[in-house]
């Protein structure tokens, strides 16, 4: 029996198509990025060998560190936000009639595609025909801002838009938890004198921390990665203001043609997001063992 | 009786309290349906609407004309259709050969006995951590050289190696909670390994597979850096790019991009209408188990 299910051949032979795509597609590209990164290259000319230029370049250059606070702005409100989207999916998990038709319904911004939803805001935030200004006008505020042209605004209006696009995933996240808990415990509580206020906080919640835990690094980690929304919404303007990591490799790239300077910021990018989970992972792991 | 009575003024206030409770959670759940709904429903309204309807009058009004033409001007003067039937192409494609892969895969680590499957199914999965972004410049130029830019096989190739690891994170959660039973059945009745893989598994797979082959369709569908940066003919572009391509060239004809948005959307809300659960649950799986 053992010898037909550890037959080498058929192993190899199953493994082939996926482990040689991951591997010629994701890993040798990254450690080709870090490799580009120590080249002066325009992509088609030659390439010249400049050691770790690009890196230390990279240190000194505020567009750089800009871009980097933008993105670690998006993944703290993000992060915050992961609150609000518990205390939903707490209502939602609770014996409210038409559950499963609000769980639909929030689902719903997250299958569309990062450039309508873009399109979409776009016009709701349009300073004169949107319905945002249009509504604030209609309540009193004559003055209401440009949000998306505006330095001061844009990032929190995009992070309005990352919202409705996301909110949807982290409830159903968090419901598909919040379900694993025995109803049994609840009741106990219940019979206890718990508040609902009790039973939610001191035992529903500690009891999905692991699930919580998930959701931080996929925020954080899905923040530094943001890229989609921002280029369209605002090409990371006005005047940068709404740059981040992804969108500045993305212009250093493919609209500067600075293909080495690029690939520095991109393999930059790879290490913030691999230290950033490493980080999560060990101060959720202290925690726990505390 | 005085226990009695306080008892009764207990529970009063008790049921008092639970309908304020239940009013309040009605209020928030309602609330967050409207933000996620609100939006979609006007970009609808104005994708029926002309010029001077949306430059001219209240954003909240219903369409005076319901002009069905829009949709019919940017099918075919916009190019919607060659977009339309490259993203089902592409969608198709990689979708059917990703779940291919991907069995194939967690058939090998999961239901065959080998010593480092572990460590195969860790290179696939870690696969899932890293930034699109900092393959993109050594995926572009690695294409280049192969003659695969501006080809849909690249794109291709690119979603399937991209989804992999989600994929077969996901099939091997069910496939470690399936019997070996069938199986060791079929190979005592001198079944083939390939006939267990194609006749026995994968066929129990099915409810696995329909969950990741959604997530997979939504994913490619709405991909966009990818498709922006490798593909540049307008012949050869998918529905996202395309619809940027679009609204660059019609930038106030507001009612035309609407309507464009809204054939982008609308697969994908029918595919959800039908389907609905499977993507909650598929949703749920994907980072859960993450």
């Amino acid at each position: 029996m053992d010898k037909v299910m550890s037959n080498k051949w058929v192993i190899f032979l199953y493994l082939l198509p996926a482990t040689l795509m991951i591997g010629v597609l994701v890993y040798i590209p990254i450690a080709v990025s870090g490799y580009f990164g120590l080249f002066d290259w325009d992509g088609v000319g030659a390439m010249n060998f400049i050691g770790l230029q690009n890196y230390t370049e990279l240190l000194t250059d505020s567009t750089f560190w800009f871009s980097a606070r933008n993105s670690f702005y998006l993944a703290l409100f993000s992060t915050l936000a992961l609150v609000v989207y518990l205390g939903v999916a707490l209502v939602l998990s609770s014996k409210v009639k038409g559950r499963e038709l609000f769980r639909k319904i929030y689902l719903i911004p997250m299958l569309l595609s990062s450039v309508a939803i873009a399109q979409l805001w776009i016009r709701v935030y349009d300073p004169n025909n949107g319905f945002l200004n249009t509504f604030l006008r209609n309540i009193g505020f004559d003055n209401p801002p440009a949000w998306l042209a505006e330095r001061d605004t844009v990032l929190f209006a995009i992070f309005v838009a990352i919202v409705w696009q996301f909110a949807g995933f982290y409830i159903i996240i968090y419901t598909a938890a919040l379900k694993g808990i025995s109803e049994e415990l609840v009741e106990a509580a219940e019979i206890d004198g718990a508040s609902p206020l009790q039973i939610a906080t001191r035992i529903k919640v500690p009891l999905i921390s692991g699930v919580i835990k998930t959701t931080v690094v996929l925020a954080i980690v899905g923040s530094l990665k943001y890229f989609d929304l921002i280029w369209v919404m605002t090409g990371g303007g006005p005047n940068g203001a709404s740059e981040v990591l992804a969108s500045y490799m993305y212009k250093e790239a493919f609209n500067r043609n600075n293909f080495g300077y690029g690939s520095a910021i991109g393999f930059a990018l790879l290490i913030l997001a691999l230290l950033t989970t490493v980080v999560i992972q060990k101060i959720t792991k202290s925690k726990e063992s505390q | 009786m005085t226990l009695l009575s306080t008892v009764k003024t207990k529970q009063n206030d008790s049921s008092g309290l639970k309908r304020l409770g239940m009013g309040i959670m009605y209020l928030i759940l309602v609330g967050v349906a409207v933000f996620q709904l609100y939006p979609l429903l006007w970009l609808f309204f104005f994708s029926l609407k002309g010029n001077r309807e949306i430059f001219g009058q209240s954003p909240f009004a219903l369409p005076e004309d319901w002009l069905w033409e829009n949709y019919q001007r940017v099918w075919t003067v916009g190019n919607m259709d060659t977009y339309f039937f490259n993203s089902v192409f592409i969608t198709v494609t990689a979708v059917v050969l990703t779940l291919l892969f991907a069995s194939l895969a967690t058939f090998a680590i999961m239901r065959m006995k080998w010593k480092f499957s572990g460590i195969a199914l860790l290179f696939i999965m870690v696969g899932y951590m890293i930034p699109i972004h900092t393959a993109l410049v050594p995926l572009f130029s690695m294409f280049l050289r192969v003659g695969l830019l501006d080809n849909h096989l690249s794109i291709i190739l690119v979603y399937i190696a991209y989804h992999l690891p989600l994929t077969v994170m996901i099939l091997s959660g069910f496939y470690s909670q399936l019997s070996r039973e069938i199986e060791e059945a079929a190979i005592v009745d001198g079944a083939s390994i390939h006939r267990i893989f194609f006749q026995i598994t994968l066929p129990m797979t099915t409810p696995v597979l329909s969950t990741t082959m959604i997530i997979n369709m939504i994913y490619n569908w709405n991909e966009f850096v990818f498709a922006n940066t490798f593909l540049s003919s307008d012949s050869l572009r998918t529905l996202t790019v395309g619809i940027q391509s679009f609204v660059g060239q019609y930038l106030t004809d507001w009612g035309a991009i609407g309507a464009t948005l809204v054939i982008s959307i609308v697969p994908v809300l029918v595919a959800y209408l039908f389907l609905s659960n499977r993507i909650v649950e598929g949703v749920a799986a994907g980072s859960v188990k993450g």
